[in-house]
C-alpha cells in the first residue's frame, strides 16, 4: 500500500466518526512502514517510534498502551496514564499534593517555568506519590512524569520520595516506584544533588525495617536518579526498550569520540550486564507487581482481582 | 580577601595544587594501601587503606588527582569507575567491622562517563554507596580538597560532617556542564560558576557543609605543610567529637543532616 493511499485512508477514518466502529483489523496497517523520511507525516495521526523509527497509527498505538507495535518500545506515559494502567480504579489517594519547589540558587525565571509546567502537566512537580492498591494489594506508589522538566530531581521530588519511604516504613507497606528522569535538577544547584543522598537514606531505613521496594524503570531513567533510588530496589523491573543509564549518551560519545551502538543503555543492555532483574511488558505489569507483593507475604485487601 | 567562584575554579585547577598524595603522608602515619573491590579490579582513581591518626587506626578513602600527566593517566584524572566506588564501600564495611572511623578525601571532576563504566553499573555503584554509607556504624568525615564533582563526589560524601578547604568547590555538575546543558553554551562557564552557589561559604549556608578549613594565603599550594596542619587540626577535633557520640545517635544525626535539605513550600 502506498503512503498516499494510507494517508487518505487515515484521513477518511479520522474525519468519519462512524468509521471508528468499523472492524479495526481490516483497516489495520502493516506494522512495518515504508521509509517515511522526507514525507511530512502529521503528528496527530501517527506515532513515530524513536527506537525503530516505524510509524503506526496513533489511535492503535494508544489503544496498545503506547507500545510500539513493531519493536515493542514502551513509550513515555503521563502520570495519569500510568496511574490508570497500574492502580485499582478509584484506589489512589495522593500524598503531599500541594508541595512546590522554591528557587534555592535564584535561577533566572525558574519560578515562571515551574508555573507554566504546573498548568500544562496538572502536576506541581515531576513526581506524584500516594497510596493505592494494585490488584488488591495495598502499596505506596510513586510515578515520575518526564513531561515535567524531564522529571529531574529537585527539592520536591527528593522530599516526596523520602516521605513515601518514611510513610511506607511506618505503615509497613511495600513501595512501587515508576522511575523516569533526566537526573538531578541543575536549576536547584547543590540542593538537588543532596536529594540523592536523602532518598537513598530513606530507602536504607525502609529496607532495614524489612519493607519490599520494587523499582520499575521507565523511559528514560538516567543520571542522579539512576545513581540513587532507582537502582536500590529489592527487585528492579524495566519496561522493554527503555533508556537506562548514568551518563548521557552524548557525553559518552564526546568522551570516546565514537558512535555508540543502538542497544547501548537499553533495558536489555542493563539486564545483560546484571543491573535489572526482569523486563516486563506493560500489559503484564499489574499482575507481576501483585504477584511480587504476594510472594513477599503482603496481604490482599480484597477488591479488584 | 575572599575569592570569587571563578577565581577558585582556576585556583583548584592549578598544576601545583596539593593532592592526596601530598596530604596523606603529612596528615597520617604509615598509610597502608589496600587494593581492589573483590569483584572486578582495582581502580587507581580511588585509593584506600588504613593509617593511624594520632595513634588511632583510621580508614582513609581518597580520590586521586595526578600531579603530572603520567599520574593523571594512571588515576584517570580522579574520575572513578564503578570498581572504585565498590572498593570504597568494601573498605568502609571493613572499617565498620573493626570499629575504625572513616575519613574520605574528595577531589574529583565526577564519576567517569564511558562505555565500561555503564556496563559495570556506575549508577548502581554510586547509589549503593549513598545508601550504605548512610547506615555505616562508625563515624565518617568527608573533606572536599578541590573539586567536588556531582554524584561522583557525593558517593564519598555521605558522612557525619562535611568539611571543605576554603577554596574547594562542590556542585551538582561542573560549571561547564551546567552552561552547556542549560544554555547550550559551554563558554559561559564562568557565569555559571558565579550563579551556581558552589563555594565553601555557599555550601555552609545551605547546611551541606559543616566546616570550612582555612587555606594559606593565596591558596593551599603556597604552603602544603600549613594546609595539612589545618586539616589535621580539624580532623583531630572532629574525631574527638564524633567518636564520643553513641552509635544510634550518630546515625540519627547523619540521617537528619541530609533529611532536612530541600527548599519547598506546601
Amino acid at each position: 500500500m502506498g503512503l498516499e493511499d494510507l494517508l487518505k485512508k487515515v484521513k477518511h477514518r479520522f474525519n468519519d466518526e462512524k468509521a471508528e466502529a468499523a472492524p479495526r483489523d481490516e483497516h489495520k496497517p502493516e506494522p512495518q512502514k515504508p521509509d517515511i523520511k522526507g514525507v511530512n507525516i502529521p503528528d496527530d495521526l501517527f506515532f513515530k517510534c524513536p527506537r525503530c523509527r516505524t510509524a503506526s497509527y496513533k489511535e492503535d498505538f494508544e489503544k496498545d498502551r503506547k507500545v510500539c507495535s513493531h519493536c515493542h518500545y514502551h513509550a513515555r506515559l503521563t502520570w495519569r496514564e500510568r496511574l490508570d494502567l497500574t492502580a485499582d480504579k478509584g484506589s489512589f489517594a495522593e500524598h503531599d499534593a500541594g508541595m512546590e519547589s522554591l528557587n534555592p540558587i535564584g535561577y533566572p525565571e525558574y519560578a515562571d517555568k515551574l508555573k507554566k509546567l504546573q498548568t500544562q502537566c496538572e502536576l506541581r512537580d515531576a513526581v506524584i506519590t500516594g497510596e493505592c492498591s494494585i490488584r488488591g494489594y495495598k502499596a505506596v506508589i510513586g510515578i515520575m512524569d518526564s513531561n515535567f522538566m524531564m522529571a529531574s530531581m529537585g527539592s520536591v521530588v527528593g522530599e516526596k520520595i523520602t516521605r513515601a519511604f518514611e510513610y511506607a516504613t511506618e505503615k509497613k507497606l511495600p513501595v512501587v516506584m515508576f522511575t523516569a528522569s533526566g537526573g538531578a535538577r541543575m536549576q536547584e544547584g547543590i540542593i538537588s544533588l543532596m536529594q540523592m543522598a536523602k532518598t537513598s537514606g530513606a530507602i536504607a531505613r525502609f529496607s532495614d525495617s524489612g519493607g519490599l521496594y520494587i523499582t520499575v524503570m521507565t523511559d528514560p531513567t538516567t543520571g542522579g536518579v539512576t545513581a540513587s533510588f532507582a537502582s536500590l530496589g529489592d527487585i528492579i523491573i524495566a519496561e522493554p526498550k527503555v533508556l537506562i543509564g548514568f551518563a548521557g549518551r552524548r557525553v559518552i560519545q564526546d568522551t570516546i569520540k565514537q558512535k555508540l551502538p543502538d542497544e547501548f543503555q537499553s533495558a536489555e543492555f542493563l539486564k545483560e550486564n546484571g543491573f535489572v532483574d526482569m523486563i516486563v511488558e506493560r500489559k503484564k505489569m499489574r499482575s507481576c507487581l501483585a504477584r511480587l507483593m504476594k510472594l513477599h507475604n503482603y496481604e490482599k485487601m480484597g477488591g479488584e482481582t | 580577601m575572599k575569592l570569587s567562584a571563578t577565581d577558585r575554579l582556576a585556583l583548584i585547577r592549578l598544576k601545583n595544587r596539593p593532592t592526596v598524595n601530598d596530604y596523606i603522608p603529612l596528615i597520617f602515619n604509615r598509610f597502608m594501601e589496600l587494593h581492589g573491590d573483590r569483584h572486578y579490579g582495582d581502580d587507581a582513581a580511588i585509593m584506600g587503606g588504613i593509617a593511624t591518626f594520632y595513634s588511632m587506626p583510621v580508614t582513609v578513602i581518597a580520590q586521586v588527582k595526578g600531579r603530572n600527566i603520567e599520574e593523571n593517566k594512571h588515576t584517570n584524572f580522579a574520575m572513578p569507575h564503578p570498581e572504585g566506588y565498590r572498593k570504597a564501600l568494601r573498605l568502609a564495611r571493613q572499617a565498620e567491622k573493626f570499629g575504625r572511623p572513616v575519613i574520605c578525601l574528595v577531589d574529583t571532576p565526577g564519576a567517569f562517563c564511558g562505555i565500561e563504566a555503564e556496563e559495570r553499573g556506575q549508577g548502581e555503584a554510586i547509589a549503593r554507596n549513598l545508601m550504605e554509607f548512610m547506615t555505616l556504624r562508625v563515624p565518617i568525615v568527608s573533606i572536599v580538597l578541590g573539586e567536588g564533582g556531582s554524584g561522583g563526589a557525593l558517593a564519598l560524601a555521605v558522612c557525619d560532617e562535611l568539611a571543605m578547604l576554603e577554596n574547594a568547590l562542590y556542585s551538582v555538575i561542573s560549571p561547564r556542564g551546567f552552561a552547556s546543558i542549560l544554555w547550550k553554551d559551554p563558554t559561559r562557564e564562568k557565569e555559571a560558576a558565579e550563579l551556581m552557589k558552589i563555594t565553601s561559604e555557599d555550601l555552609l549556608g545551605f547546611g551541606v557543609c559543616e566546616r570550612i578549613i582555612a587555606e594559606p594565603a593565596g591558596g593551599a599550594h603556597n604552603d602544603p605543610q600549613l594546609m595539612a596542619d589545618n586539616i589535621s587540626e580539624y580532623l583531630f577535633d572532629a574525631m574527638k567529637r564524633l567518636c564520643a557520640v553513641d552509635t544510634k545517635l550518630l546515625l540519627d544525626k547523619r540521617y537528619e543532616k541530609f533529611r532536612k535539605i530541600g527548599m519547598f513550600t506546601e
